[in-house]
């Protein structure tokens, strides 16, 4: 077990330095970079003065030596003015160093944001955090709501329940939030008047006014999807010979579905759950966008929208490690759940 | 000038009246297929329960509206008539008296009229994205099934990489306006369009390796129609100028297909580790079959059920995908009326109109849906078998 939790972080290692990788080589494409310095000088900046920008901010040094220095493993060097000799800050706003020193993300120092002006994790964990909030209750509304469906529908087998929960969730799975962000807003913001549109007030304090919107505009995609396999599972279960064996004991059906059904039949949804996140980070940022709300999926947006390469960097480390860390804890999990399954 | 509007109930008539070819067409189809479902196969089969009935109709309607667009929509989708500036439902045009059935939009367009071309770009590109991802999915998904070891590891490595990335995040990497100016896009084109071209030349050349006169022919016709259709998509060099894609679509199309190939690779990988231990596929190997013999003609066939029922779901989430480039602007033309576009454009002003948000939120995701009841459908008929 622990062997194969190794070689996993191992590989979710290797995963992240590729990507990162990837990332870094888009965002330093040449229009990308002409974009960044255009948007980072006055307006209507001669081509040269913008040329001259992004040499000064180091933006002309070697690929790999760049990536080396946001990776930690070479030193970062600061702007040294060839006529003096001085040196100053690539960065001003954000602590840069004035002297040679290794400071990239191994050392805990994600870089600096050139759209907000303020260092990457001033920015980056605040909005984690807001999102955090967000799945809270997102996961707080969706386990409960689906797993009762799955449930229902998966108890009886081809009963008229099951049918209409099975079209419920096939409908729910077909509705992008983009979709059910607009259509709820309508029917509750904009008939009804019992919700608000917009999240943008959610930053000082959330209430259920201002925070309901979201929270099922990102359930509703996930709900359908987890419904149908807890329905599966616990179709499969039904059948089962010890399901039999205690109904012919004579218990009654809800106790033998809540006794000895529900624990075998929730295995399943667990894995499916936790693979649910890479989903719901896309989902996050339609929703954040949408709502106003200032979380991870926002600063995702305005980091690309700008091409602000060090905050999109931290942001595409973060979701890839979110993404990883949930495939393996749904692995492990299972592995701890189902007796049967033995992990090598 | 005082804009006239015709009441609700002649909206709703006049709009099931614009959908007459979409009628007609319909009747036909299903009916056909209602009478001949016995011969029909699969496809018959999709007849015998209401939600096969009502897959089919949703995607058949959504089909046939693409088709016929031309003729149900009353206005041009991208001409602006000034006076029509957010009128409501039913308002009537001055000029040509024809109906804004839907309203029009904060820049005067028709809404209906979006809707209905909107149809088009959205039943084009998904299907023909979902169709090369398949192509790239299962040439690379069978080989890694197949022969595990080392080929399996790294392809496999390659898939999970693309599917760490949160989509969105790839999709404002890989199609912002930028990336038009570099290589990227065509080499990712010219990379995916090859996989198609590779997949039927080795599926002829395994079949009738000794037969010239069949592998001759067909070889030819897939390499000149192949190289044909490359040519005019990768390098927009069609002698013929026929074949032709926007550098914007080819840039979409392309993150899309990149987007979703893992996913299919990852079935196909799955479904061929599984067939691989069945008795026939020993039988072929003792006969002494080469290894891509045995994939395409024996492992391939007897894994159409779930790859049928994926490609279904792959579709409507590609449809989803692609509202949600639209969603954020990128890639499609700002005045595209394609339905994530025009979710966009509408969802900026719930506040004063609700109007020209709701026909294209309607139509994708009636269109997801039937695509998902549709796929529902099949794989209950192929666990009956």
């Amino acid at each position: 077990m622990f062997s194969f939790i190794a070689r996993r972080i191992g590989t979710i290692l290797l995963t992240m330095l590729c990507l990162t990788l990837v990332v870094f080589f888009l965002v330093n494409l040449e229009p990308n970079l002409k974009k960044l310095a255009i948007s980072q000088t006055e307006m209507h900046t001669p081509a040269d003065q913008l040329e001259s920008w992004l040499v000064n901010h180091g933006y002309r040094q070697n690929f790999f030596l760049r990536y080396g220095q946001w990776l930690g493993v070479l030193p970062k060097h600061p702007i040294t003015d060839p006529a003096t000799g001085k040196t100053t800050q690539r960065f001003s706003f954000c602590n840069d160093p004035t002297e040679p020193q290794f400071s990239g993300v191994l050392q805990g120092d994600f870089g600096c944001s050139t759209k907000f002006k303020t260092t990457v994790a001033a920015k980056l964990f605040p909005a984690l955090g807001a999102t955090g909030l967000l799945m809270f209750w997102v996961l707080a509304v969706m386990v409960p709501i689906s797993l009762l469906i799955g449930i229902l529908a998966g108890m009886r087998e081809g009963s008229r329940t099951d049918r209409v929960l099975s079209v419920a969730s096939i409908a729910s799975t077909a509705t992008p939030e983009y979709v059910s962000g607009v259509i709820f807003t309508v029917i509750f913001a904009s008939w009804l008047g019992w919700l608000n549109g917009s999240a943008a007030s959610a930053s000082q304090g959330i209430t259920f006014y201002n925070f309901t919107l979201p929270v099922i505009t990102l359930a509703i995609y996930g709900i359908g999807y987890i419904a149908r396999m807890t329905r599966a599972s616990m179709v499969e279960v039904m059948t089962q010979q010890y399901i039999r064996t205690a109904r012919l004991k004579g218990l009654s059906f809800s106790s033998v579905v809540i006794k000895h059904a529900l624990r075998n039949a929730l295995i399943a949804p667990f894995t499916v759950i936790m693979l649910q996140f890479p989903w719901l980070l896309t989902g996050v940022v339609i929703v954040e966008v949408m709502f106003r709300y200032q979380g991870f999926g926002y600063t995702l947006v305005e980091a690309a929208g700008n091409n602000d390469i060090d905050l999109l960097l931290g942001c595409s480390l973060v979701s890839v490690f979110i993404v990883l860390i949930t495939q393996l804890i749904s692995d492990v999990g299972y592995a701890f759940l189902n007796p049967r399954i033995r992990v090598q | 000038m005082q804009t006239e509007y015709i009441s609700a109930f002649d909206v709703v008539l006049g709009v099931l009246w614009r959908f007459w070819p979409v009628w007609v067409a319909l009747i036909l189809v299903m009916g056909a297929s209602f009478t001949y479902r016995r011969k029909l196969g699969l496809y018959g089969q999709l007849f015998d329960s209401g939600v096969g009935i009502a897959g089919v109709f949703i995607c058949l309607f959504w089909l046939f509206t693409a088709i016929f667009a031309s003729t149900i929509s009353p206005f041009d989708p991208l001409a602006q008539v000034s006076v029509m500036k957010d009128t409501l439902p039913g308002a009537i045009e001055p000029a040509s008296k024809l109906v804004y059935y839907f309203g029009g939009d904060k820049l005067a367009r028709d809404v209906f009229s979006r809707m209905v071309y909107g149809s088009q770009i959205v039943l084009i590109i998904a299907p023909a994205a979902t169709g090369f991802a398949l192509m790239v999915g299962i040439t690379l998904g069978l080989p890694a099934g197949y022969y595990g070891g080392k080929i399996d590891t790294l392809l496999s490595f390659l898939a999970n990489l693309v599917l760490a990335f949160p989509v969105i995040l790839l999709f404002y990497l890989l199609v912002t306006p930028g990336i038009m100016d570099t290589p990227i896009p065509y080499a990712m084109a010219g990379l995916f369009f090859l996989f198609p071209i590779i997949f039927f030349c080795v599926l002829f050349w395994t079949r009738y390796k000794n037969r010239p006169d069949r592998l001759y022919i067909l070889l030819g016709i897939t390499l000149v129609l192949g190289g044909w259709i490359y040519a005019g998509l990768v390098f927009d060099k069609d002698p013929l100028h026929i074949v032709h894609i926007d550098p914007n679509q080819l840039n979409i199309f392309v993150a899309v297909v990149f987007a979703s190939s893992p996913g299919v690779f990852r079935i196909v990988r799955g479904l061929t580790m599984d067939i691989k231990t069945r008795d026939y596929v020993a039988a072929a190997q003792t006969r002494g079959e080469s290894p891509w013999y045995i994939m395409l003609w024996e492992i391939l066939p007897n894994a159409r059920g779930p790859l049928i029922v994926d490609a279904c779901l792959r579709i409507g989430y590609t449809t989803i995908l692609l509202g949600t480039l639209g969603y954020f602007g990128l890639g499609l033309a700002p005045e595209s009326p394609d339905w994530g576009t025009a979710i966009k454009d509408a969802s900026r002003l719930l506040r004063s109109f609700i109007h020209p948000a709701l026909p294209p939120t309607i139509a994708l995701m009636s269109f997801v849906l039937g695509l998902n009841l549709l796929a529902d459908s099949l794989r209950e008929q192929s666990m009956k078998d």
